[in-house]
């Protein structure tokens, strides 16, 4: 999966890995100031943290599906639920249908401990 | 919105007049650059670059490259619909993929305020490549007003010398 990440350059930009942990596949965006959104707090920018949690359904739905393309978003929702401080960030998702058209996912990102996610998404992703 | 109400950005609305990339670090990593800003909306520009890819086989820019660019026009766009600048954080963001944009094209996105309330804004937004009539994303966002104690990061650009300091 660390090799399909590596070969979309928006998430080398934005430095995300995947890592294999006791509870399945998380993905892993490691801090950079130049991800930083608002410079007050300081806080990740809401449109890392979304890309971040869209790309985290895509690795999930390429490693269910077993399909060579990228699934390609209809409809994306993020619910932002805290700031997301300058740290690592981690995420993992849930795939609600996997459809043969259309599946459904669900994706939560966090950062201090997993109970208290910083955002969460819901996608519709077109296969094939 | 009233045209004779107060805003805090009158000082800059019109064609673009500041560097977002100096208030948002990742806006600047991406080179987005205000096209427009006026009473209540925002027009952003997203330059094409290769880094944006998500599709490597069809050489469109990633989903995500377009909520970043939509959740910064939403976020001036509530700005310059505030009589006073106070910190604001997005609640949510839905944006649907109406079709792919077209790969190797400046992108653009225009943000409106249509309901600036005591504690949460609401903003449409759409993206475009060739024609804002043809748009290849729609989005609806919440933000919440006041949010934590920072202050605003546009609190330099609403100044009448427009943030030049």
């Amino acid at each position: 999966m660390n090799r399909l990440v590596a070969a979309i350059p928006y998430a080398r930009l934005l430095g995300i890995d995947v890592e294999e942990t006791r509870t399945g596949t998380e993905c892993l965006l490691p801090f950079r100031p130049d991800l930083i959104g608002n410079t007050g707090l300081p806080a990740i920018h809401g449109g890392v943290i979304g890309s971040f949690l869209e790309m985290t359904a895509i690795v999930r739905l390429l490693a269910e599906s077993g399909l060579a393309n990228v699934p390609r978003p209809i409809t994306f929702t993020i619910d932002y639920l805290r700031s997301a401080g300058p740290r690592e960030t981690r995420a993992c998702a849930e795939i609600f249908k996997l459809g043969r058209r259309i599946s459904h996912v669900r994706a939560i990102a966090w950062q201090d401990a997993r109970e208290r996610p910083v955002a969460a998404a819901n996608g519709k992703f077109l296969m094939g | 919105m009233a045209a004779d109400r107060k805003y805090a950005m009158r000082a800059v609305f019109g064609p673009a007049k500041f560097d977002i990339g100096r208030f948002t670090p990742h806006a600047g990593r991406l080179r987005m650059r205000v096209v427009e800003t006026g009473p209540g909306f925002a027009v952003l520009a997203l330059p094409w670059h290769e880094e944006l890819i998500g599709d490597p086989q069809r050489r469109v820019v990633f989903g995500g490259v377009i909520t970043t660019l939509i959740d910064q026009a939403s976020g001036i766009a509530v700005a310059c619909a505030m009589e006073e600048l106070v910190a604001i954080a997005t609640i949510d963001l839905r944006v649907d993929y109406l079709r792919a944009a077209a790969p190797e094209r400046e992108l653009f996105a225009r943000a409106e305020c249509y309901k600036l309330g005591h504690n949460v804004a609401f903003v449409r937004a759409t993206a475009w490549d060739d024609e804002p009539d043809d748009p290849f994303a729609g989005c609806l966002g919440t933000f919440m007003i006041g949010s934590g104690s920072g202050g605003s990061p546009f609190s330099s650009v609403g100044r009448p010398d427009g943030g030049s300091q």
